[in-house]
């Protein structure tokens, strides 16, 4: 994960540290997903960028996991993202991001 | 669980982009503090 974003993140979850952002990634593989979750939960895995060791433990879903979808307005939700469910292997970056979060 | 909730949204290029789940969250009533699209590739 870029170390300018690494960087963007821990700033702006020590801002709010009172009400921590919720993560929508947004991603468009399993690998991606899971790289991306590991590092704004446990820190960076790489151990290359500002959140190495940085355990911000935020919470992280995707926008195809139905705790969003189920919240989004859905006639915008079918307009922009349900077409890239087609495309996409929405099974596997879910499982990815359960395994994540158990 | 969004409704009045501040959100991070990382988009990626070949995916949903930043834009986008920033429009979704903002409609669930969540404030978005970031959004970006990146490329994982």
């Amino acid at each position: 994960m870029d170390l300018e974003l690494q960087l963007r993140i821990k700033n702006l979850t020590e801002k709010n540290n009172n009400n921590k952002p919720i993560v929508i990634l947004g991603s468009s593989d399993a690998e991606g997903t899971g790289i991306v979750a590991e590092t704004v939960i446990s820190g960076d895995p790489s151990y290359a960028g500002p959140l190495t060791g940085v355990q911000l433990g935020l919470t992280v879903y995707h926008i195809f996991e139905p705790e969003i979808k189920n919240e989004v307005n859905q006639d915008l939700y079918e307009n922009k993202v349900s077409i890239m469910e087609i495309a996409l292997d929405v099974e596997s970056i879910i499982e990815e991001l359960e395994r994540i979060r158990r | 669980m969004l409704k009045g909730k501040k959100v991070i949204a990382i988009g990626e290029r070949d995916g949903i982009s930043g834009d986008i789940i920033a429009e979704c969250a903002i409609s669930a009533g969540a404030e978005v503090i970031f959004s970006s699209t990146e490329c994982f590739v």
